[in-house]
């Protein structure tokens, strides 16, 4: 194996490397600074942007009295406009987030990395600092001299006034965030006041420095080193899939303008090198899907207006699948197995989390049967057996509840002869006592229902099955 | 990561193989990073809380932490949420503690520990006795069910006693006569039961009595239950219970608990055994 491998060795290896020296991987040693675009690509990306200006005016909505969404998590409850979710509910999050997964998934294995493209806060942020940093030092030539030029007057004023409005944009966003935990109004007058909770101090400190690190400085070494997308969409796309791609069957062989004018024998990409300028993550489209591309689509726009100053068609970067490149037939998204497989779990969250909205009820009844010991024999022979009823009241006001239960002849249930308090918002447990007669007992296990009715609306029902036990 | 367009660059000259040579690269800045941020941070931990071990005794850290005291401070935040109940408790008796729905919750749920140190050794975890240990969760009561005397029952104990009855006093004939006619229910039926002088203790209709602590002789409780029930009941009635004339006497004594625990915990007990399911 040596010898053949000696003498074969080299060949490989200049193929390797031959590769390995084209391929430029964006570790940050060079700070991307991306040329601003116009175009439609472009106002849909800050439409689709403006969705997080619900995190900054969300918690200022009232509803009823009180703020409209509240995670209150002292508390235990979440309220959402009307309705109110307790911990018992929470199995319905496990839904939302399997909705929220397969729509990850769905739209991924249609368009790609739409999320990452318009509406990830990493991109939405990192826009907004570099859109106000070109606000405050200028087009990208002017920021790199600037970044490399010793320091002056001007450059501290240009750098404190962008880290001063970065910081304030930064806090803010802390703010808001917290702000959906307690009460907002509160919330900014306990912060002036000194008043606030060392965990909302906190949570707002890491936010801002988080906020702060994470767009002005990593920013696309975010998407590269740190965020786990960017490393499982190789397993979400398939050749179907559409993405920003360089339609290189039209472009190739690339070269430059001559006189004004594409040469004969020259594919339509004058390598002008705009699509590269503009990319927030630095790459060049032109050498295909790659794990930098956070699919903005703004190569998109800076190509086609190039491609309308040359008086070509537009289109040479245009949303494309890897089929459509290779000429393949493609087939309509309503036959294709992974977008529907995805649907349909889709579909199905969605079904779980209406189930579970509307039918939230306003109590709860648990009905825990006593171990230790399983049954008790009594002096007349019958059989005892213990429980403990928990009734969760939902509702914001305090009631009684009737509790009853069924299942053997001639049983009695004590302790629960007059109606049951439930205190608001909580579980209130009792102790009760199940007696039947020994005659009227057919099985070791005997399956009891109980059922809580509230006294001041009947139409308040909850049902619970228990089990009594007997000896053998 | 970084940019190796030639791997041949730096290296530390050894090749082995012809082929594999070692380079030279420094780990990444961000790497390094975290190693001085790591090292920094054993040294503060360090400083900061109890870390490490000397010959007799150990570094205490000056934040003053330790893990008893964290302990103790949580238990004083449990206790801070049971005070206003434990207050409430403290005026009222027992009677009044069962009249009120909160607070017997209250106490049938927090005395469980207390049941737990105290009495389940004898009377089992739930409650559910042992063999020679009477249940406390059915309505069979030997010195009555009441919350007062259960409250008497703990604070004071209970002994109660049978003189045995085997040898002089019955035959064995006359013995397996009335531990069948028990076995059966139908103890009041038997006429030794009268002759012999068991109505005595036991009660012309069998039930027993509370003032003394005899057992009811005709309901479907047990107080010495076993595998083979006949066998036990002569037993009993041969050596008598807590009789000193006999060693195989059934010894049967409830300690007194008045000097062990004070008087809120034996209330809280005495809610606590009612709660169980048999109190009257």
């Amino acid at each position: 194996m040596s010898e053949t491998a000696g003498s074969t060795t080299p060949k490989y290896e200049d193929d390797i490397y031959e590769e390995a020296a084209n391929w430029h991987v964006n570790t940050g040693d060079e700070k991307i600074h991306a040329k601003r675009v116009t175009g439609k690509w472009r106002r849909l990306k800050w439409i689709t942007h403006s969705v997080w200006l619900i995190l900054f005016f969300g918690p200022y909505l009232r509803w009823n009295g009180r703020q409209a969404v509240l995670f209150d998590i002292p508390n235990r409850q979440f309220h959402i406009f009307d309705i109110t979710i307790l911990p018992q509910d929470v199995w319905m999050l496990a839904l939302v987030l399997l909705f929220f997964a397969m729509l990850l998934a769905a739209v991924t294995s249609i368009a790609g990395r739409v999320y990452c493209g318009f509406f990830c806060f990493q991109t939405a942020w990192t826009d907004v600092f570099t859109w106000l940093e070109e606000k405050i030092e200028g087009p990208p030539a002017k920021r790199r001299k600037l970044e490399e030029g010793p320091w002056t007057a001007e450059k501290a004023r240009k750098l404190g006034l962008k880290w001063f409005v970065w910081l304030l944009i930064s806090v803010l966003t802390g703010i808001s965030f917290v702000a959906w935990f307690t009460d907002a109004y509160q919330l900014w007058h306990d912060l002036f006041t000194g008043q606030a909770s060392s965990v909302a101090y906190g949570v707002i400190a890491l936010f801002t420095a988080g906020t702060f690190t994470l767009a002005g400085k990593l920013r696309e070494q975010t998407c590269f080193w740190l965020c786990p997308y960017a490393r499982i969409q190789g397993v979400m796309y398939d050749k179907e899939t559409i993405l920003p791609t360089y339609d290189f069957n039209r472009g190739e062989p690339r070269g430059r303008l001559k006189k004004g004018k594409v040469p004969e024998g020259q594919g339509d990409c004058i390598d002008c090198k705009q699509c590269v300028a503009v990319c927030p993550t630095g790459i060049d489209i032109r050498m295909g899907q790659q794990e930098g591309c956070i699919t903005c689509a703004l190569c998109i726009d800076a190509c086609d207006a190039v491609m309308e100053k040359i008086g070509k068609p537009k289109g040479l970067i245009r949303y494309a699948s890897l089929d459509e490149m290779e000429g393949k037939h493609q087939l309509p998204l309503y036959k294709r197995p992974r977008p529907l497989i995805y649907l349909t779990i889709l579909s199905l969250a969605v079904a779980g989390i209406i189930y579970g909205l509307t039918h939230l009820g306003t109590i709860e009844l648990k009905v825990l049967h006593e171990r230790a010991p399983l049954f008790v024999q009594l002096s007349d022979g019958s059989i005892q057996n213990k429980y403990r009823v928990k009734i969760l009241n939902k509702t914001d006001k305090d009631f009684h509840v009737k509790i009853t239960a069924e299942g053997i002849e001639g049983m009695q249930l004590k302790g629960a002869e007059e109606p049951l308090y439930a205190r608001k918002g909580n579980d209130t447990s009792y102790t009760l006592y199940i007696k039947a007669p020994s005659s009227a007992i057919k099985a070791e296990r005997t399956p009891i229902t109980f059922r809580a009715t509230g006294i001041e609306d009947p139409t308040q029902q909850a049902v619970y099955e228990s089990m009594f036990f007997a000896p053998r | 990561m970084s940019e190796n367009s030639n791997p041949h660059g730096q290296t530390t000259g050894h090749v082995w193989d012809d082929t594999l040579a070692e380079l030279t690269n420094p780990p990444p800045k961000w790497w390094m990073w975290g190693l001085h941020a790591s090292w920094i941070l054993v040294l503060v931990y360090g400083i900061y809380y109890p870390a490490w071990p000397l010959l007799d005794t150990y570094t205490k850290g000056i934040a003053g932490w330790s893990s008893i005291k964290e302990y103790k401070e949580d238990l004083k935040e449990v206790e801070s949420i049971r005070a206003p109940y434990e207050q409430k408790l403290k005026g009222m008796s027992a009677a009044a503690i069962l009249q009120d729905a909160e607070l017997k919750e209250y106490v049938s749920r927090s005395a469980k520990v207390l049941f737990g140190d105290n009495c389940a050794a004898c009377h089992g975890s739930g409650g559910q006795g042992n063999p020679g240990f009477p249940s406390l969760v059915d309505d069979d009561w030997l010195y009555g069910g009441t919350i007062e005397a259960i409250m008497q029952s703990i604070t004071n104990g209970r002994k109660g006693m049978m003189p045995k009855m085997g040898g002089q006093q019955l035959t064995a004939e006359e013995i397996d006569k009335l531990a069948n006619a028990i076995y059966n229910g139908k103890v009041t039926e038997e006429p030794l039961y009268m002759a012999k002088g068991c109505v005595g203790c036991h009660g012309p209709d069998g039930k027993g009595m509370q003032a003394l602590g005899s057992a009811n002789l005709v309901d479907k409780i047990w107080r010495f239950k076993a595998e083979d029930q006949l066998a036990s009941i002569k037993y009993t009635i041969t050596h008598g219970v807590n009789d000193p004339t006999d060693p195989k006497t059934r010894k049967a004594e409830m300690p007194a608990w008045s000097g062990r625990l004070d008087e809120t915990q034996i209330k809280k007990l005495a809610v606590y055994v009612h709660q169980l399911g048999g109190g009257q």
